[in-house]
């Protein structure tokens, strides 16, 4: 395995072996309930979920270059990250590993992605591409300004995504490789990381109740549970359009406009308010809780502009590659109707 | 098809299997293969596992099979069903066939046989006796297909070894025993990946999905150094060659290309895609599980066998593949088209009582344009 500096383990606290780096530091569990200094950690831990759960990406107190002022600093990312699994598996909750995991893998991506570009420093370069090969089998070298995998690697990774961009067609391919930019390599990627991380969770033993953080554990259950409902959201029965975007929302892949206009235009159609709507796009790639809400208001015609838009056709939609017809759809023109007995 | 037909096809096969034991070999790794076979108006046998050559010629010689087929997966356990094989890996396979290709000629060559009467006729869209629609197409000899699906095999090589990366000497063609070709590609670091990974490099391969971006074309703020060069490796210079055509055009042709706009950009990509897209069967390629006409055995369509070929510009098919005798025999020939087997010229006939050379027999047999009279 990877040996890694106190900044690398900040910026991937995932690669840390948890037990072992709590007896380097000569910690025990048992400490962070009651001892007022590492009571931070927990306070940050807690933190560090809060912000996933709601869709956020948390922000660490280091710098892109995993570069922190103090040494207790770059030590209480990574013990915040630690906590914040021994939380949960206290909490028991589902929804909240697959949240957690989601938002710790986008955090290590802008790192991943921030080493993978500095072309001054190799070694930075090389723990990127170690990691990569390390945890997914992946071998990236680097090819002037590109990071070239073999093609069998590009399509093992692609092959799930939706957008057009990702077809290998659309990518130079040269000589049984892939040339990737660092932020396509590592977005590749994503997936796996997140279900990596998840899996690290899911596979620690679960610890018995830490005497002092009983409080913090009711906390997240209540938040967890106030979660779950959002999920709900796609039971009924909607149309393979529909359930598509929804699903690459899911996955946290990127919906064009014209998808996400399809999206929020069908569901409010059916009655949903923008609140109900907003979460669908939380785990989009480049989610601003500001400007979906702005961009929906508009849509809903509950902002300035006063035309309320309306979901557009299957004619439409096929045009963008968004329609995904099943016998189910019948012969309608609009999705709306989908799932209506017509006379 | 009749049984004094058969039992004439079914010696003319014996004899060729006979004596052409060296040219039928069992693929490497044999015994992590799935085979098949057919009979004359049979159906299929398939999930069969074969140790070794020996096996597979014995497979031969009991059951003198119309038509014999070999898996380019590898199973764990390649006689179970198909659930259960435990698949491993397959060899890359692309399938050209003349057919697909929408040559011009085609209608020049191909013959329609009547499932209401029988009636044989040119290439129409109505049986000429008596008006049925329901016609059988046969496609006879044609040097003009073959040229044209050497040029895709050629095609396809350019973009395997160039752009996948592929070693020539992994590459292998094969003459389909029909109209066509069947290229086979070993060892290479595709073996494992699973169909929907296939269908990805299908549409690489054909040029296929392609948006304006790849190719330098922005919906915003385009800019004319964006766009691709001849120099470029991959589908980048090939597109270079194709649509500016000469380096003293390009630059004239870009301003074009921006002149005409984002949406009509679309368009040129698909006259790409058309016209440089290397045309393959995307679902033989996509298919994992699928059997394969074994190479050196006898395609029952035509009577020629699936051969490779080790020089495929010098390569006649209707010469290079055509291995039956010459011994003469009589049969009623209904062909209204002539045709050439082994430099020799034939047809048309006329529902004639003729004696002909075995292997133009079988040939016409197997196209269903003559009988053992
Ligand atoms: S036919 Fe209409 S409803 Fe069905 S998937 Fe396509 S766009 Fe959606
Ligand atoms: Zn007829
Ligand atoms: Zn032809």
């Amino acid at each position: 395995m990877l040996v890694l500096g106190q900044d690398e383990k900040a910026k991937y606290p995932f690669l840390a072996d948890a037990g072992e780096y709590l007896k380097d530091k000569g910690f025990s569990l048992v400490q962070f309930g009651s001892d007022p200094v590492l009571k931070l950690s927990v306070e940050k831990a807690l933190h560090r979920i809060k912000v996933a759960s709601a869709g956020g990406i948390y922000k660490s107190d280091i710098d892109k270059d995993g570069q922190a002022s103090k040494d207790y600093v770059l030590e209480r990312e990574v013990f915040s990250f630690l906590l914040a699994i021994v939380l949960i598996k206290l909490t028991g909750m589902s929804t909240l590993i697959k949240r957690f995991a989601l938002a710790e893998a986008r955090r290590a991506e802008i790192y991943l992605e921030k080493d993978l570009g500095n072309a001054s420093n190799k070694s930075k370069i090389d723990l990127a591409t170690r990691i990569i090969y390390d945890l997914f089998n992946i071998e990236i070298t680097k090819e002037n300004d590109f990071f070239v995998i073999p093609v069998s690697d590009y399509l093992k990774h692609s092959v799930t995504f939706h957008e057009r961009e990702w077809k290998l067609i659309n990518r130079h391919v040269e000589n049984g490789k892939v040339f990737l930019t660092p932020d396509k390599t590592v977005r590749l990627i994503r997936k796996e990381l997140g279900n990596y991380i998840s899996s690290k969770i899911i596979n620690a033993p679960k610890p018995s109740m830490i005497p002092g953080l009983e409080n913090i554990v009711d906390e997240l259950i209540s938040i967890s549970k106030k979660l779950t409902p959002t999920y709900t959201i796609t039971t009924g029965e909607y149309p393979p359009c529909i359930k598509h975007a929804i699903d690459v929302l899911e996955k946290g892949e990127n919906l064009p406009h014209s998808g996400r206009f399809m999206l929020a235009t069908f569901l409010l159609s059916k009655g949903q308010t923008v609140p109900q709507i907003v979460p669908l796009f939380k785990n989009a790639p480049d989610y601003n809780p500001r400007v979906t809400l702005y961009q929906l208001n508009h849509l809903a015609g509950t902002s300035g502009s006063a035309t309320k838009y309306s979901c557009p056709s299957c004619e439409k939609l096929k045009t963008q590659d968004l329609c995904f017809i099943t016998k189910e759809c019948d012969n309608i023109i609009n999705p709306l109707q989908f799932g209506k007995k017509r006379t | 098809m009749n049984g004094i037909d058969i039992k004439f096809l079914e010696d003319s096969f014996k004899k060729y299997y006979f004596n052409h034991f060296d040219l039928i070999t069992s693929p490497q790794r044999t015994s992590e293969r799935e085979f098949g076979y057919q009979k004359f108006n049979s159906g299929m046998f398939r999930h069969i596992s074969l140790k070794d050559n020996k096996e597979l010629h014995l497979l031969f010689i009991q059951n003198i099979p119309s038509d014999v087929y070999c898996s380019n997966a590898y199973y764990a356990f390649p006689n179970s069903p198909m659930s259960e094989k435990d698949w491993k890996e397959a060899d890359l396979i692309f399938d050209i066939d003349a057919k697909d290709l929408n040559l011009p000629c085609r209608k020049n060559h191909t013959i329609s046989i009547c499932n209401e009467c029988n009636e044989v006729s040119k290439d129409t869209g109505q049986c000429i006796k008596c008006n049925s629609t329901k016609l059988e197409k046969k496609s006879l000899p044609c040097k003009n297909c073959i040229d044209a699906s050497k040029i895709e095999v050629n095609k396809l090589s350019n973009v395997l070894i160039n752009d996948l990366g592929i070693d020539k000497e992994n590459i292998h063609v094969y003459f389909s025993g029909n109209e066509g070709f069947h290229v086979y590609v070993y060892d290479s670091q595709f073996q494992q990946i699973g169909s929907k990974e296939r269908s990805e490099l299908v549409d690489y391969i054909m040029f296929r999905g392609a948006i304006p971006e790849t190719f330098g074309m922005k919906k915003f703020k385009p800019n004319r150094s964006l766009f691709p060069d001849f120099n470029q490796k991959g589908w980048n210079g090939r597109f270079s060659k194709y649509v500016f055509g000469s380096k003293s055009k390009r630059s004239k042709i870009i301003s074009e290309l921006l002149d005409n706009g984002y949406p009509s950009f679309q368009k040129t990509l698909d006259d790409v895609s058309e016209n440089i897209g290397v045309k393959i069967d995307p679902n033989v390629t996509m298919d994992i599980h699928r059997i394969f006409r074994l190479p050196g055995s006898i395609n029952s369509k035509s009577g020629l066998t699936k051969i490779l070929c080790t020089d495929l510009t010098k390569f006649d098919p209707y010469a290079d593949a055509c291995f039956l005798n010459d011994e003469p025999v009589e049969v009623l020939a209904n062909c209204p088209i002539e045709f050439k087997l082994k430099n020799k010229k034939f047809g048309p006939y006329d529902n004639e009582k003729i004696s002909l050379p075995t292997y133009a027999a079988v040939y016409m047999i197997c196209k269903k344009l003559a009988t053992i009279a």
